[in-house]
C-alpha cells in the first residue's frame, strides 16, 4: 500500500563520491530505525572496506512543526511546546523561550526566581550528561554503567516532579518567573542530591576513564579541530573538548550566572574522549553552581508583578473584581508584547541553544526560531567521521550527544 | 559583550554598505541591502572578528510588506561575544547568495529557510529540503501555508485515507 519514494541517481550524486557512482565503494543505510542512532537519525555511509569516505546524515524525521504551530499559540501557549523539544532539557528549553519573552516585555525577574532557575538548570544539565553517559557507554557495549546513570538521574526527575508535577515536561519556568514557589523539602532534596552525586561520579570515573577498552575505541577517534569547530557552528561540550573556552554562561550571563564562581572545563585533542571528559567535569562545575545558589537561596516573591504581563495573584481575585476581571482576560486573550523582536541565548547541556521571537504587538507570536545546539553539532557529523572505521562511527555520533527532537523540532 | 563596540561596528558598516543599524530590543539590528550582503559578511569575518554565523533564519510578511521576506542571520564571535543581527529584505522567487562560503556552518541553517521558505541560495553546496520530505509541496512556515492537520489513520478510514493523499505522499 505505501508507495517508496524515487529519488534519482542525479540528486544524490553530488553528496557521494565518484567510486560510489562506479561501484568500486559500498552505499550503507544506517538508520533510521537503528539503536546507536539515538532516535531516527538515517546515515547514508559510503564505505570504503571498513572505512568511512563520507557520511550524509538525513534528518528530519522527527519534524513536528513546532515553529508553525506556535504561531498560532498565545505566549503562554507557545511555551508548552518548548518543553518537547529537547526532551533532555525541558527546564534549558523553557528558560530560552521566558528569556526571550521577557526580553520581548522587558519583565523584570526576581532574585530568588532567578536563583531557583540556575539550580534547576544545573540540575537538568546533570541529568541530561548522565543519560548522554550511560547510552554512549552502551552504544560501545558497557551495559551496566547505563543503569547506574538512570538511578541517578530518577533522583533529579523526582526533584522536577516535587516542584512542577512532572517529571519531563515541566513548563516550570514562565516568563516573569516561576509557576510557583518550589514546595517545602526542596532544598533538602537538592542538598542531598550534591552530597550523594559526587560519591557516584567517582564510580562512574572508575568504571570509564581508565578503562582500556573505552580509551582504545574512543582516543584519536572522531578528532575536530578548534579550526573546524568554529567554522562549523559548533558549541557546548564538544565545542570545549576541542579547545575553545567558551561558555554562554560566561560570555553572555543570563539569570545571574554572573556572580557564581565556576570554570570552564576544556580539552584540547577534541576527539570522543576528550568530550567524555568535559562532559564529567561539568557535572562537577553544575554541582558547584548549585552548592552556592542553594546557600545563598534568596527569599522573596518568585514572580514578577508587572501587571501587563502577568495575571493577578491568587488572593486578590476574591475580593478585587478588577483582579477577576485582569485574571479573565489575562488567561483567555493572553498579553501582548510590543512590536520587535529578541534574540536570547543559554548554554544547554548540548550548547547553545536560542530563542528567536518576532512580535507583531499581538498575543500570538508572529515568528519564533529556536537554534537548537544538536542541529549545528550534526552538521559537523561528516568532518569527524571521514576516515574513520564504521565501529568508530557508533562511538563519533553518540559523543556529539544528538537529541533528534532538537534537530528536527 | 559591549553594546557600544557592537553599535560602532554595526554603524560603521551601514555607512560603509548603504544599511541602517539599529536597536531592537536586546539585540543591534543591521539592515543591509541584499547585493552588499556578501561584501559586509566578509567584513565582519576578516575585519571585526566574527566567527560563526549562529542562526540564519527568516521572517515572512505576508499581505503585510514588500518585499515579503526578511532573513536575519545573528553572528557571534566567540572572543569578543559580540553578537550582531543582520536583516536583508527579499521579494518572493529573488535569490540570495549563499554565505557558507564564508561561514560553513551557515550550511544547514541556509537548506532549513529553503525548505521552510522556500528562498533559494546561489552557490550553496547542497541545497535540498532538510527537514520536510524530499517530495512535499509548499514551503510550511510561509504565512499563506494553512497550519492543517492530518486524520488519524485506523483500520476503518485507511484506504479513505491513502486514496486522498492531501498533500505529500504519506
Amino acid at each position: 500500500m505505501l508507495e517508496p519514494i524515487e529519488v534519482s541517481a542525479e540528486e544524490l550524486q553530488h553528496l557521494v563520491s565518484e567510486r560510489a557512482l562506479k561501484g568500486e565503494t559500498v552505499l550503507l543505510n544506517m538508520g533510521p530505525q537503528h539503536p546507536s542512532t539515538h532516535g531516527v537519525l538515517r546515515l547514508l555511509v559510503e564505505l570504503d572496506g571498513e572505512r568511512v569516505v563520507n557520511v550524509v546524515p538525513d534528518i528530519g524525521f522527527l519534524h513536528t512543526g513546532i515553529e508553525k504551530n506556535m504561531e498560532a499559540k498565545r505566549y503562554w501557549q507557545a511555551e508548552v511546546m518548548t518543553d518537547r523539544m529537547d526532551y533532555l532539557n525541558p527546564i534549558g528549553n523553557n528558560l530560552a523561550y521566558c528569556l526571550a519573552v521577557e526580553a520581548l516585555t522587558d519583565l523584570q525577574v526576581p532574585p530568588r526566581a532567578q536563583a531557583i532557575r540556575v539550580i534547576l538548570a544545573e540540575l537538568q544539565r546533570i541529568s541530561s550528561h548522565l543519560v548522554w553517559l550511560g547510552t554512549h557507554l552502551l552504544d560501545l557495549g558497557a551495559t551496566s554503567l547505563f543503569l547506574y546513570t538512570f538511578r541517578e538521574r530518577e533522583f533529579i526527575l523526582d526533584i522536577f516532579e516535587m516542584v512542577s508535577g512532572a517529571r519531563m515536561m515541566t513548563t516550570y519556568i514562565r516568563p516573569g518567573g516561576l509557576w510557583r514557589d518550589v514546595p517545602a523539602g526542596f532544598e533538602e532534596a537538592v542538598h542531598e542530591f550534591i552530597k550523594l552525586f559526587p560519591r557516584r561520579l567517582k564510580q562512574y570515573e572508575a568504571l570509564v576513564t581508565k578503562n582500556p577498552i573505552y580509551r582504545d575505541r574512543t582516543r584519536h577517534i572522531g578528532v575536530l579541530s578548534k579550526e573546524d569547530a568554529m567554522r562549523w557552528g559548533v558549541t557546548g561540550p564538544m565545542l570545549r573538548a576541542s579547545g575553545v573556552a567558551y561558555d554562554t554562561r560566561k560570555a553572555r550571563p543570563y539569570c545571574g550566572y554572573e556572580q557564581y564562581d565556576f570554570e570552564i572545563p576544556t580539552q584540547e585533542s577534541g576527539d570522543v574522549y576528550a568530550r567524555y571528559l568535559v562532559r564529567v567535569a561539568e557535572m562537577r562545575q553544575s554541582l558547584r553552581i548549585i552548592a552556592q545558589a542553594l546557600d545563598n537561596l534568596p527569599a522573596g516573591p518568585v514572580r514578577s508583578d508587572d501587571r501587563r504581563y502577568m495575571p493577578p495573584p491568587r488572593e486578590e481575585i476574591g475580593v478585587s473584581m478588577e483582579s477577576l476581571i485582569h485574571h479573565f482576560k489575562f488567561w483567555t486573550e493572553g498579553f501582548s508584547p510590543p512590536k520587535g523582536s529578541a534574540y536570547a541565548a543559554v548554554e544547554s547541556p548540548r550548547g547553545t541553544l536560542a530563542v528567536f521571537i518576532e512580535s507583531d504587538g499581538t498575543p500570538r507570536p508572529y515568528r519564533v526560531h529556536v537554534r537548537t545546539p544538536s542541529f549545528a553539532n550534526l552538521q559537523a557529523l561528516p568532518v569527524m567521521a571521514k576516515g574513520a572505521m564504521v565501529a568508530d562511527l557508533v562511538a563519533i555520533v553518540g559523543s556529539v550527544d544528538i537529541v533528534l527532537g532538537d534537530v528536527d523540532r | 559583550m559591549s553594546d557600544e563596540r557592537i553599535s560602532a561596528i554595526a554603524a560603521a558598516l551601514a555607512e560603509r554598505f548603504g544599511g541602517e543599524a539599529t536597536q531592537d530590543n536586546n539585540q543591534t539590528v543591521l539592515r543591509l541591502p541584499l547585493e552588499h550582503l556578501l561584501e559586509a559578511v566578509t567584513a565582519l569575518r576578516d575585519e571585526f572578528g566574527f566567527q560563526v554565523a549562529e542562526d540564519v533564519t527568516a521572517v515572512d510578511y505576508w499581505q503585510r510588506r514588500e518585499p515579503r521576506f526578511d532573513l536575519v542571520y545573528h553572528f557571534f564571535s566567540y572572543e569578543n561575544a559580540d553578537l550582531l543581527a543582520v536583516r536583508v529584505a527579499v521579494a518572493e522567487g529573488e535569490a540570495v547568495p549563499s554565505i557558507t562560503g564564508i561561514f560553513p556552518g551557515a550550511n544547514w541553517y541556509e537548506r532549513e529557510v529553503y525548505d521552510m521558505f522556500g528562498i533559494p541560495f546561489t552557490g550553496h553546496p547542497d541545497l535540498r529540503r532538510i527537514l520536510m520530505p524530499y517530495d512535499w509541496e509548499g514551503h510550511p512556515l510561509r504565512k499563506d501555508y494553512p497550519l492543517g492537520y492530518e486524520e488519524v489513520q485506523f483500520t476503518f478510514n485507511f484506504d479513505e485515507i491513502q486514496g486522498k493523499k492531501v498533500r505529500g505522499r504519506r
